[in-house]
């Protein structure tokens, strides 16, 4: 079992999608006893399995709202699921959204450490990265400045900079390669390369077809929740072409 | 396996079993009976709830150990998260503002010069050196005050994170409460000011003030994380709450003394854990005496008490923060 780097074992995701918003203990004491509280149930993954084996670059593939965010999220343990379990063999380094956690009132230094830590990096650590991180992200003037003064570009930069300055072992990528402009855009790309090329696993979720043929030697492909398909990516690829 | 009717079969008979224990043990837990029946007898019922609600939680802890084991074996891992967390919330506390840190000594001198100015007129014949001792009470209702309420909307304010990144999530009530910890230092320094300018003489017995701090530390994380919990599903708790600080600030002799309380409820003091803790920590500020065997078995209850129900609270319900968010 070594091999297998992700493993998603019936996997479901429930939200509740309640019709009217209770927030207040009054609300919630009569709704109850007149058991009024009504919810309308909104499955965003139905029973999915698959498995990522080590070294292996696998692509998520789907529509909006098919639940491939709700996926990532749940392999990144933000989301705990409903049903099934989840479990992952190494280090993880989610770039979900780029400059998650950033807390706007302070500098971009500070935000390094602060997402260094959170990826459990102690500040000693991340300031022997820190020139570099600040390089990539071409944000070297700028490091005193609040991050609620950057613009979605800086931002973007700093926390793709930031996500990829440690060498996990399992990357994965949500349509972020739209960081920046063409050339910011090409140094990520050439970033995620060189990690594929030191056999890192990947996981890569988008609804280009072009990014996942190029990238995957594996894919899923979902569709409202559910698996369409799993394998080779050109099977899967044809598939989710034909609609 | 741990059922729910197991445990509450477990429950009764370990209240049983405590207020056996209790009553054999009277006299060394809970001192020579001077006081009324009723006293000594709700003082026993007291003790073996408390007890009996601590062995049960850890029952739970124990048998579900998936419930907190997950949880505190990441620590390691977060602690810079946490150590940063405090750091940013001490410099956040000060930014922009001329004096900066100087606050921290500043604010509890000013609220004392204020609320000492005003009642000195009424209480002042009453009270030995009344700002050391309206000083000492206020800075243990303010670090309660202050680390639950801000713990309470810590998971609130911080749902950009939640919902983007994995954090346990004990750390947000947390690091709240080590920052008013940090706080609590620095009022402790405008205390000891206070008692150098007042001529108060220094008791041996403040070298015991950690004990006092550790069962206060140990109540407000256990409150902190109740009410963080809490107010993630019923905004409600937030302005409940304050309401019930103020009550209690009125109603716990900070700024009077206990004699000037209406007989009939002054035993009630007994159930007030700020008062508690607040009279543990004046014993050894201002009297120079150790609190006795009971006055430690009141605040360790009230601090397991609050420690047990709300790890609980807040570790059964952490998952589903996130969707309420």
């Amino acid at each position: 079992m070594n091999d297998i780097a992700i493993s998603v074992q019936n996997v479901s995701m429930r939200f509740n999608l309640s019709k009217e918003k209770i927030t207040g203990l009054k609300e919630y004491v009569v709704k109850t006893l007149k058991r009024q509280i009504s919810y309308e149930e909104f499955w965003a993954l139905k029973d999915v399995s698959f498995a990522v084996n080590k070294g292996e670059v696998f692509g998520v593939m789907g529509l909006n709202g098919a639940g491939k965010s709700t996926l990532l999220k749940i392999i990144a343990g933000v989301f705990k699921p409903t049903d099934g379990t989840v479990s992952v063999n190494g280090s993880l380094a989610p770039l979900l959204e780029l400059g998650a956690g950033f807390d706007p009132e302070f500098t971009a230094r500070d935000n390094v450490y602060m997402n260094g830590a959170m990826f459990g990096h102690p500040p000693e650590y991340m300031a022997a990265r820190y020139d570099e991180i600040m390089d990539f992200a071409e944000l070297r003037d700028f490091e005193h400045v609040a991050v609620k003064n950057f613009s979605s570009g800086m931002m973007g930069r700093l926390g793709f900079a930031v996500a990829t300055s440690v060498q996990p072992e399992i990357l994965i990528v949500d349509e972020i390669l739209g960081v920046g402009d063409y050339k910011f855009q090409k140094k990520c790309e050439e970033r995620i390369d060189n990690m594929i090329a030191k056999g890192i696993t990947v996981l890569v979720v988008s609804h280009n077809i072009k990014t996942i043929k190029e990238m995957c030697s594996r894919a899923i492909l979902l569709k409202k929740g559910e698996i369409i398909c799993v394998g080779d990516v050109d099977e899967v690829c044809k598939v989710y072409g034909d609609g | 396996m741990l059922t729910k009717k197991r445990l509450t079969v477990i429950s009764i008979f370990m209240l049983v079993i405590y207020f056996g224990l209790a009553l054999i043990f009277r006299e060394s837990v809970i001192g020579r009976g001077e006081e009324s029946l009723m006293m000594f007898v709700s003082k026993l019922v007291f003790l073996s709830t408390s007890a009996t609600i601590t062995t049960a939680f850890l029952l739970i802890f124990i048998f579900k150990k998936e419930l907190i084991q997950d949880q505190f074996a990441t620590f390691n891992r977060y602690k810079h998260l946490l150590r940063l967390m405090v750091k940013r919330d001490f410099v956040a506390r000060y930014r922009k503002s001329v004096l900066g840190v100087l606050w921290s000594l500043l604010h509890p001198l000013m609220m004392m010069l204020v609320l000492t100015a005003v009642f000195s007129f009424l209480f002042d014949r009453q009270i030995e050196n009344f700002p050391v001792y309206l000083l000492s009470g206020l800075i243990i209702y303010e670090f309660i005050n202050e680390s639950t309420t801000t713990s309470m909307t810590s998971i609130i304010n911080n749902e950009g994170v939640i919902k983007k990144v994995y954090v346990p999530k004990y750390i947000f009530p947390l690091s709240r409460v080590i920052s008013s910890l940090v706080q609590l230092g620095f009022s402790f320094l405008a205390l000891i000011a206070v008692m150098v300018i007042t001529g108060a003489s220094f008791k041996i017995t403040m070298l015991l003030l950690p004990v006092p701090i550790l069962y206060t530390f140990i109540f407000a994380f256990g409150v902190a994380m109740l009410l963080a919990a809490m107010a993630v599903f019923f905004r409600d708790v937030m302005y409940l709450y304050s309401v019930l600080m103020r009550m209690l600030f009125f109603l716990t002799p900070i700024m009077y003394p206990m004699d000037m309380l209406p007989e009939w409820l002054r035993p009630f003091m007994g159930l007030n854990p700020i008062f508690q803790f607040i009279d543990y920590f004046r014993d050894l500020v201002l009297y120079g005496m150790i609190p006795g065997l009971w006055d430690n078995v009141v605040c360790l209850s009230f601090a397991m008490m609050a420690l047990c129900v709300g790890i609980y609270a807040f570790i059964s319900r952490q998952d589903k923060f996130i969707l309420y968010l």
